[in-house]
């Protein structure tokens, strides 16, 4: 590998030196204990939110769901219906259960937000007010750090909290970042390269900085934060937009057929009440999915908030559900971060054990990973005892550089080497030693599996020869292949970006089962390649975090920057995963999956249950002046009173039943469409038709016992 | 043999036919639609009305060219009603009435085919030939060209354009529906229908008294009555008059003429969009309604009891012995699920449930398999709501047939499936709350108010059968059931359009494994569930106080 090539991949390296997120957790197990009480429903966030669930009658808010605002209409009607007749009991408690129909839905709504509003209390304690250290012209100022400006420089020091968003353009500094994180552990911001971005009410905790802010106070990135998971920047996503409009219009049909009714009615021989109309429109219309809708939306949003992923819109939450290409850096995502060695091979006349002998002495002083991994290898497969570099008397060590690119050791007259191919096999020449044929035949090898040959060679009493090879190996994670199979199945195709050549790239990518790499990838690469797979219609989504992977997460249909990147990438991105860790774009694909189903399945079972709702009340209304409509009476409800109240009751109820499912959402397992869309359709479409039946029929047996109704 | 048995059969040899006939005429029409070939008489057609064949348009182009030749169709129609007492061949009949007039134009250009008049009472040779029969033709053409445009708007991308409507309108009736029409009068004059200019005749009865006859191009006209799904009859008793549909077969045979078209589209449109089992999904979905309505309908008029009706082997009343129960139900449900509206057998005197079938079939919106083009985009529409609804279950946002189904074509497709029934309800909700529209019933109470119901829902729906009874020949039914007509067709019309232009600018998306597969079985069951549930339950309250009160009460 080239030092270009290197260089390269460190900077699209996702993972951060710094700390390790989530590193040990390559399948997101970690993640389901950390959501604690995540999918939990809590009966008393209901009482809770009811509060705001009265202050969102408010007819101005209400309007925003035509289904909902119907109901509200209703309500009113009925109610003031009943204060014409107010000896009407039956008035009265339909227009009771009118009022609860429409409170259940924005209490669903309340309760969705509420969640939200905990965390956005935890970042505004965050978000005290700072008093800034302005530098002008080389002086500090103190100002409030509410009045910085883009471009402003302010200085930080040990114990400062972070005035704003910045980019630190002097010095290094530790920084607790656990107010945006979570995670307690410190991480390192420094001028230049990719970690260079701070964000304001972050606190440093060693050093000095200077930071230049690049964000309007007001605009910060903890300010967005509040706002997105308080629901306040929410906005309805294009599909929810549509699903709003087939809502509507179905609305609209139901109020046709229930307004047009009278007239037939009246012919009939018999006359509808205004209660007994509203009463049926309410049934009708589809008020479950109506209820939950923006509940979904926003427990969708909520759901990546918990796992530390911040969606900048609900759009790309849906997005993400629509992807069918997924970009994965290789380092930090399907490998782990570094190369180890996997094995010593010995050449001409060396032995194994000599080899490792010899590559565990020159690594001591190699403090990459990749020499650590030599030494564990040693230690693991020959049982190498490791040795301390104080144990050798005398011992002088060479530190690996980038020149040499060697390291180590002269020791008792022996010296022993470990490095690249061309550097190792030009030491033991210098020294009148020729390195062995099979010593490169056993690095090309290596090469050609994907691998990475280090010499190593050793001149002593019997000259300067090459004893073997280290193969050094990406190591793929556990459980990436099964999971990309899953990704194959929900008919994703994954694609491995790695600096790699095309060799290597070629061999990873087969150990780690994704469908496709992208080698020797230059940012520019990446950006084409989104741009072809976007010209196919497809939706791509990717991780960043430097700045030049910034066009390209901005050009992506779904880009999560890392938190630790660059300011540029979390700009550009719609996303950003605040624990930095690539592989949970596949849970963020999931998650807008899992969103659109809880639309899909709630908008299906809404519908589906009206067909119950048909057989309850047109036969309550009309079996008393066309008797054969009593047939339809299946459920054998006690009286035509009941029978109404019932399925408005059932109307009402179903909406508190589904709250928990809306916002933990449906039941998701990476399968085909065909198998998912089977086994949704028989739970919520079959079950939408049934389930009513036997829901209005207990309802029914319960109000029957209530004197005057049954 | 049972009459059961005799209608199982019927409806098996019809099924078989259809499946034959559906693939080579669907491809054909692929073909014809595809083609950037003129025929030399299409070029003499497009000199003369000054049309340019070969220009892609856009959807408002493609919009503007069927409004605008419509409603010269219907200025032309009306015209020569209006005029009839002056011009040749007119038997004598004396011009007709301008609500008359207008109820007719509108009638036969929307190809609807409602008729307020007796057409052996009124029309004359040169309305009847020059004037119904060629709307006949080019209704029917019409429809075809907005579906094609829609099958366009999925099978384009990267283009906001349709197609000529010029070039459609005049391959549909040169290329499709003259040829077979040409070949099925031939068939039916064969079989004992009447072809000829003759005048009126005095008959004696048989009974004594007499009766008079006249006799006109009929088998021709009969033959696009049915192929273009328009239901206008010659004479007032439509298919159960023996010179338009003499015997068992030619009754068959236009059941099979309806259907033709309607079924082979789906062929048509699976070709053109790259995908045949695509077509048959569309194709699986139309034929399970149709075959579950007529059995149905076999179940009730056969299983109707009664000792007059044991006797007669089932609910004979208002149909023709020749037919039969079965032959009479099968013809029955296809002309109320297809947008045809001739009749062979008298709907209003069918069991109440079997009315109700007839209705049903109407507001499902006739797409089982529908009238020609309509029906084709009809069911796409509802194919574009069930994926909406239900896609969203396979955790994707919707989409279909490569094409993302967004705010902008969800809000056309809601607001087609809006039209209908608003028209429908609104219109029969007036009639009854207003004073006179209710003299025009011939009965009282729940069969009264379907004789209202029936009307509108044929209307609106562009169907043109009626529910015998009924009075229309009204000012308020000839202008309300015009307007209603009127809207029900070009309404929607517009939509479908709109929602094409707005597919065809769309790239597609590629198919994955992630995709909803729309051309399963499970998708048929979630698409005829969705028609049945959506469409369905709209009209419910208004069938349990019509055709249900009356079925049930039994």
């Amino acid at each position: 590998m080239t030092t270009d090539t290197q260089k390269h991949e460190d900077s699209m390296s996702t993972a951060t030196p710094t700390r390790a997120p989530h590193s040990d957790a390559p399948t997101g197990h970690t993640h389901e204990e950390r959501r604690v009480g995540a999918g939990l429903f809590d009966p008393k966030q209901l009482v809770r939110s009811l509060p705001d669930a009265f202050r969102k009658l408010d007819p101005r808010v209400m309007v925003k769901s035509p289904v909902m605002f119907v109901v509200l209409v209703g309500s009113v009607l009925t109610t003031l219906f009943s204060f014409k007749d107010p000896g009407d009991w039956f008035g009265w408690t339909i227009s009771a259960w009118l009022w609860l129909t429409v409170i259940f839905a924005n209490l669903a709504e309340a309760v969705a937000e509420g969640r939200g509003k905990a965390q956005a209390d935890t970042l505004r304690r965050a978000k005290t007010d700072t008093v800034a250290r302005r530098l002008v012209g080389g002086r500090e100022e103190q100002v409030p750090g509410t009045r910085l400006k883009i471009g402003d420089l302010v200085v930080c020091e040990a114990g400062d909290i972070i005035p704003g968003d910045g980019d630190v353009i002097e010095g290094v500094a530790s920084v607790d970042e656990s107010a945006i994180t979570g995670e307690s552990a410190p991480v390192i911001r420094e001028s230049g390269g990719d970690r260079s971005a701070v964000t304001g009410g972050t606190k440093v905790l060693s050093d000095r900085i200077v930071v230049r802010i690049t964000t309007e106070p007001g605009a910060t990135f903890i300010d967005r934060m509040i706002n997105l998971v308080e629901g306040a920047a929410r906005q309805k996503t294009p599909n929810e937009i549509a699903l709003n409009i087939l809502l509507a219009s179905l609305t609209i049909v139901f109020l046709l057929a229930c307004a047009t009714l009278p007239p037939f009615a009246d012919y009939a021989g018999t006359h509808l009440t205004m209660v007994v109309l509203v009463a049926l429109l309410v049934c009708l219309i589809p008020t479950t999915i109506g209820a939950l809708l923006s509940a979904i939306g926003i427990a969708g949003m909520d759901r990546l908030v918990q796992r530390n992923v911040l969606a900048m819109s609900g759009r790309a939450v849906e997005a993400a559900g629509d992807v069918s290409t997924l970009l994965l850096d290789k380092t930090g995502t399907i490998t782990l971060g570094n190369r180890q060695a996997a094995e010593f091979v010995p050449v001409h006349g060396a032995t194994e054990a000599e080899v490792a002998d010899a590559a565990q002495l020159s690594s001591l002083a190699d403090e990459t990973p990749e020499g650590r991994s030599v030494v564990v290898l040693a230690k693991e497969r020959y049982g190498l005892r490791e040795r301390r570099q104080g144990e050798l008397v005398g011992a002088e060590w060479i530190q690996f550089t980038a020149q040499t690119r060697m390291s180590g050791v002269d020791v008792d007259g022996r010296k022993v080497r470990k490095g690249a191919a061309g550097s190792v096999i030009a030491w033991v020449e210098e020294r009148g030693g020729t390195a062995a044929g099979d010593a490169e035949t056993a690095a090309d090898r290596i090469a050609e599996a994907g691998g990475t040959p280090l010499l190593v060679a050793v001149e002593d009493e019997r000259g300067a020869r090459v004893l073997g090879v280290i193969h050094l190996k990406d190591v793929v994670k556990e459980g990436m292949r099964e999971r990309f199979a899953e990704l194959r199945r929900m008919g994703i195709r994954t694609v491995m970006i790695t600096g790699d050549n095309p060799l290597t790239a070629k061999a990873i990518a087969d150990e780690a089962g994704v469908d496709d790499f992208l080698a020797e990838a230059t940012p520019e690469d990446k950006m084409a390649l989104i741009k072809r797979e976007q010209a196919g219609g497809k939706l791509v989504a990717m991780t960043g975090d430097g700045t030049n992977d910034a066009p390209a997460l901005a050009q992506a249909d779904v880009g999560v920057a890392m938190n630790t990147g660059t300011s540029a990438a979390k700009e550009a991105g719609n996303m950003v995963d605040l624990d930095s860790d690539p592989t949970k774009l596949i849970e963020i694909v999931e998650i807008g999956k899992q969103l659109l189903i809880t639309r899909g399945a709630l908008t299906t079972f809404s519908i589906a249950n009206d067909v119950a709702k048909y057989f309850a009340i047109i036969p309550a209304l009309f079996a008393a002046v066309y008797p054969g409509l009593d047939k339809l009476n299946i459920m054998g409800l006690s009286s035509p009173d009941s029978a109404i109240l019932s399925a408005v009751i059932f109307n009402a109820l179903i909406i508190i039943v589904l709250v928990p499912l809306a916002l933990k959402g449906v039941r998701y397992r990476p399968v085909s469409a065909d198998r998912m869309l089977r086994r949704n359709l028989a739970v919520y479409g079959l079950g939408g038709l049934i389930a009513p039946f036997i829901g209005i029929k207990i309802i029914d047996l319960v109000v029957s016992i209530v004197p005057g109704i049954g | 043999m049972s009459p059961v048995l005799a209608g199982v059969l019927q409806l098996l040899a019809l099924m078989a036919a259809l499946a034959l006939a559906h693939i080579p005429l669907g491809g054909y029409m692929a073909k014809v639609y595809s083609s950037d070939k003129h025929w030399r008489v299409e070029r003499w057609i497009y000199k003369g009305i000054g049309a340019d064949p070969d220009t892609d348009m856009r959807w408002p182009a493609y919009l503007r060219g069927v409004l605008a030749f419509s409603f010269a169709g219907v200025l032309f129609l009306y015209l020569l009603q209006r005029l009839q007492g002056v011009l040749p061949g007119s038997l004598g009949f004396a011009a007709i009435d301008p609500d008359q007039a207008f109820n007719t134009a509108v009638s036969f250009v929307t190809n609807t085919n409602w008729q307020s008049y007796y057409g052996e009472q009124a029309m004359g040779h040169v309305v009847q030939t020059a004037g119904l029969a060629v709307q006949n033709f080019v209704s029917a053409a019409v429809g075809m060209a907005v579906a094609v445009a829609l099958v366009r708007g999925f099978a384009r991308s990267r283009t906001g354009e349709l197609g000529n409507f010029w070039a459609d309108l005049v391959r549909g009736v040169v290329r499709v529906l003259v040829p077979i029409a040409a070949v099925a009068a031939v068939v039916l004059v064969a079989c004992g229908a009447v072809q000829n200019f003759s005048g009126i005749h005095e008959v004696g009865q048989f009974m004594g008294g007499s009766q008079q006859w006249n006799g006109g191009a009929v088998a021709s006209q009969e033959a696009i009555k049915e192929l273009g799904t328009n239901g206008g009859g010659y004479f007032n008793a439509n298919s159960a008059h023996p010179f338009e549909n003499p015997t068992p077969f030619t009754n068959l045979f236009e059941i099979f003429l309806i259907l033709l078209i309607p079924f082979s589209l789906t062929r048509t449109f699976g070709v053109m969009v790259g995908s045949v089992r695509q077509g048959y999904a569309i194709l699986a979905t139309m034929a399970t309604i149709w075959v579950g309505f007529v059995a149905l309908m076999m179940w009730t008029e056969f299983a109707h009891n009664g000792p007059a009706l044991d006797i007669a082997g089932g609910s004979m009343e208002g149909k023709e012995v020749r037919f039969g129960v079965g032959g009479s139900s099968i013809f029955a449900v296809s002309t109320t699920l297809t947008s045809t509206g001739a009749v062979d057998s008298f709907h209003s005197s069918f069991t109440g449930l079997g009315g109700g079938i007839t209705m049903l079939g109407m507001m499902l919106g006739e797409i089982a398999p529908g009238g020609v083009g309509s029906g084709l985009y009809g069911m796409l529409i509802m194919a574009i709501i069930a994926v909406f609804i239900a896609g969203l279950m396979v955790g994707r946002t919707p989409e279909y047939l490569g094409k993302k189904i967004g705010t902008r074509e969800i809000k056309f497709a809601a607001c087609y499936i809006l039209v209908t029934p608003a028209l429908v309800l609104a219109f029969t909700a007036v009639a009854m709350a207003l004073p006179t529209p209710g003299n025009s019933m011939t009965n009282s109470g729940a069969h009264g108010f379907s004789e209202i119901l029936y009307a509108y829902t044929s209307a609106a729906n562009n169907n043109g059968s009626a529910f015998a009874g009924l009075n229309a020949d009204t000012q308020w039914f000839n202008t309300t059931l015009g307007v209603a007509m009127l809207l029900g067709r070009f309404v929607p019309m517009v939509f479908v359009l709109a929602l094409a232009g707005s597919l065809a600018e769309q790239k597609p998306v590629p198919a994955t494994a992630g995709t909803l597969r729309t051309e399963k079985p499970l998708f048929t069951g979630l698409l005829v569930g969705a028609i049945l549930i959506i469409t369905g339950l709209t009209y419910f309250p208004a069938l349990a106080l019509g055709p249900l009160a009356e079925g049930l009460a039994a």
